[in-house]
């Protein structure tokens, strides 16, 4: 299991169109993707996408709505398993490991997600953050209390509620229910995150909010992020991979899909001359 | 004074002119009469009950006071009447019932509406919510020709599982506060699995998927947050099997034994308000025989009401803050 660097490269080519879907600049890949195909029943959703997320960086999806980029996110958690009738074929690494090889509850320790409308359990704002840690067998009163107050500090939302712990969660705004949603995946120290649009169904503020959150938490976090807002992209990615009907058209350093992309599609969409 | 500006605002005005008709053309203002003449109707009947109830059982009242509640003979022919031996079948038959039906019934829905395949889920609750509109005197018929003698026969199990009870002593013949109970449980039991599952469903994915997403298994996303997530439906729905069960005439009537006793063995025969008023009221003799039968529904709607309100004060007490 110590595959290295230049394996991986190998690993993420495009086999069709022979473009390496990687950035040029050698980094280390949290996950990668290999001519991944995805079904829901007989509707091919995703075709031979090849992506590897390089570690401790925020790779963000972005796209017209129905390419494929929250299907494509949530085989990185296995979570479209809980849609009957989907099918997953080719190869996802995580960490040179298999990633449908690892037991379903470990995979998702390792790789977290945030959804795109906040979902916060309808308990406190301590027994959410503390969620996680209970149901991965940590009962410890003085460790739960110690890692909800770390996540919440992760989150940036700890002085916004420390008084409040036992308060519920729907007592918070928008912005920080999702802050806290944010919270309560970090609490299980994921090694990846993975976003889908956190922000669309919140004000200026509240997005500028998470997107500082999101540039601070790379360091400790690989981060995926997908939006439909180009400008996010632009600010908070350092890579970004271009979606059209189930296809990866591109994916490179963020400065270069929006200033030289390499594909006439991927500059129609970033520049709005799309559709 | 003629500015545009100043002008503007008049335009509407002359559309909308708070004229009736316009009222009438926007439909607010004979949606509003409408539906508050319903409400204003539920009240008008409920009050209009109470008050016939209460007017009707002078007699009685007059007489017995509230002894009457604490009485334990009920005996026409000496015109003395209590209605305690009633209250305590209706109370402790319906007990029963939701002791048997509730987790029965909550465990059902949450296999319907979570681990079932969504066809089987359908077809099940199509027969379950059939078995709610089947007529209360054939769940009656059931319980004689089926249940009374089915639990005769498996009467030493029970006397060797649950026998250490002081409420399983003496003789067993079948029509019985636990007989009653038990068919109670099956009539009830349709409501608290449609209604649960149904609260079930309308849970969001995003929830479920919210707890997987943190390593938690089918069972403990399920369990954890499913469940407490539908918790106050499941609650309404419970609610709704109580009421059901403590109003219930016909089939208690026919396999509770009829007899006005108190006993603190479910294998003894009981009776209950619904059941007695059913059973003497056609043959009442006398203002204050019929009168007290009055009283006793009267007594019945107060047990409804309390009962409820106990529950929903439990509720309200219990529901730990941060939670919906
Ligand atoms: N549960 C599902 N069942 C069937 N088709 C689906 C399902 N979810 C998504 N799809 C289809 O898959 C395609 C990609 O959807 P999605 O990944 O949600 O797109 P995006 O997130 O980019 O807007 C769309 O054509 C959509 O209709
Ligand atoms: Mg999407």
């Amino acid at each position: 299991m110590s595959t290295n660097v230049s394996t991986l490269q190998n690993l993420a080519i495009d086999m069709q169109k022979g473009v390496p879907m990687k950035p040029a600049a050698e980094t280390s890949a949290k996950l990668v993707t290999t001519d991944l195909n995805f079904y829901y029943g007989k509707f091919k959703a995703l075709h031979g996408i090849s992506l590897s997320v390089p570690t401790g960086a925020v790779t963000a999806l972005i796209g017209p709505s129905g390419c494929g980029k929250s299907t494509f996110l949530r085989t990185l958690n296995r979570m479209y398993e809980t849609v009957p009738l989907t099918r997953a074929e080719g190869a996802i690494l995580l960490d040179n490991e298999d990633l449908f090889a690892i037991e379903l509850s470990a995979l998702r320790r390792r790789v977290g997600m945030v959804f795109q409308r906040s979902n916060p359990f309808p308990k406190s704002i301590f027994d959410n953050v503390a969620y996680g840690l209970r149901v991965n067998g940590f009962a410890n009163k003085a460790t739960l209390q110690e890692s909800v107050e770390q996540s919440l500090r992760r989150a940036a939302l700890w002085d916004e509620v420390k008084d409040k712990l036992h308060e519920s969660a729907y007592s918070l705004s928008g912005g920080q229910q999702q802050r806290l949603c944010i919270a309560r995946a970090l609490a299980v120290n994921p090694e990846a995150l993975l976003l889908d649009e956190p922000c669309s169904a919140l004000d200026p503020i509240a997005t500028a909010k998470i997107e500082e959150l999101i540039l601070h938490l790379k360091r400790t976090c690989t981060i995926v992020i997908v939006t439909h807002n180009m400008q996010q992209a632009a600010r908070v990615a350092d890579y970004t991979g271009f979606f059209l009907l189930g296809k990866l058209i591109e994916f490179n350093a963020t400065k270069i899909i929006f200033q030289t992309p390499a594909q006439k599609e991927t500059e129609d969409y970033v520049t709005g001359r799309f559709g | 004074m003629a500015t545009p500006v100043a002008e503007l605002p008049a335009a509407p005005s002359v559309r909308r002119a708070g004229s009736f008709f316009w009222g009438l053309h926007g439909g607010d203002k004979p949606a509003f009469l409408i539906t508050i003449s319903c409400a204003a109707a539920i009240v008008l009947v409920t009050c209009l009950l109470v008050y016939e109830l209460f007017v009707n059982s002078a007699v009685s009242r007059h007489k017995f006071g509230w002894d009457f509640l604490f009485s334990r003979v009920w005996d026409p022919v000496a015109g003395q009447f209590g209605a305690l031996p009633f209250v305590y079948g209706t109370v402790v038959t319906s007990a029963l019932a939701l002791v048997i039906a509730v987790p029965l019934g909550v465990g059902a829905a949450i296999f319907l509406s979570e681990l079932a395949p969504p066809r089987v889920s359908d077809t099940l609750t199509f027969l379950v919510e059939l078995l709610a509109a089947v007529p209360s005197v054939i769940f009656g018929l059931l319980a004689v020709f089926v249940l009374v003698p089915f639990l005769k026969q498996i009467e030493p199990v029970l006397r060797s599982v649950l026998g250490w009870l002081p409420t399983f002593q003496g003789p067993f013949y079948g029509f019985s506060l636990f007989a009653a109970g038990v068919i109670l449980a099956i009539m009830v039991l349709p409501f608290i699995i449609s209604i649960s599952r149904e609260v079930l469903l309308a849970v969001p994915t995003d929830q479920r998927e919210a707890a997987l997403a943190l390593g938690a298994t089918k069972w403990e996303s399920t369990w954890q947050v499913v469940v407490p997530f539908a918790r106050k439906g499941i609650t309404g729905s419970i609610f709704l099997a109580l009421a059901r069960a403590l109003g219930e005439t016909m089939a208690v009537t026919m396999v509770i034994g009829n007899d006005p006793k108190i006993s603190a063995s479910l294998f003894a025969p009981g009776y209950s308000i619904a059941a007695i008023i059913a059973n003497e009221f056609t043959e009442a003799t006398g203002d204050l025989y019929t009168s007290s039968l009055i009283e006793l529904g009267l007594v019945l709607f107060a047990l409804t009401i309390l009962i409820n309100g106990i529950a929903r004060l439990l509720i309200l007490t219990t529901t730990r803050r941060g939670e919906t």
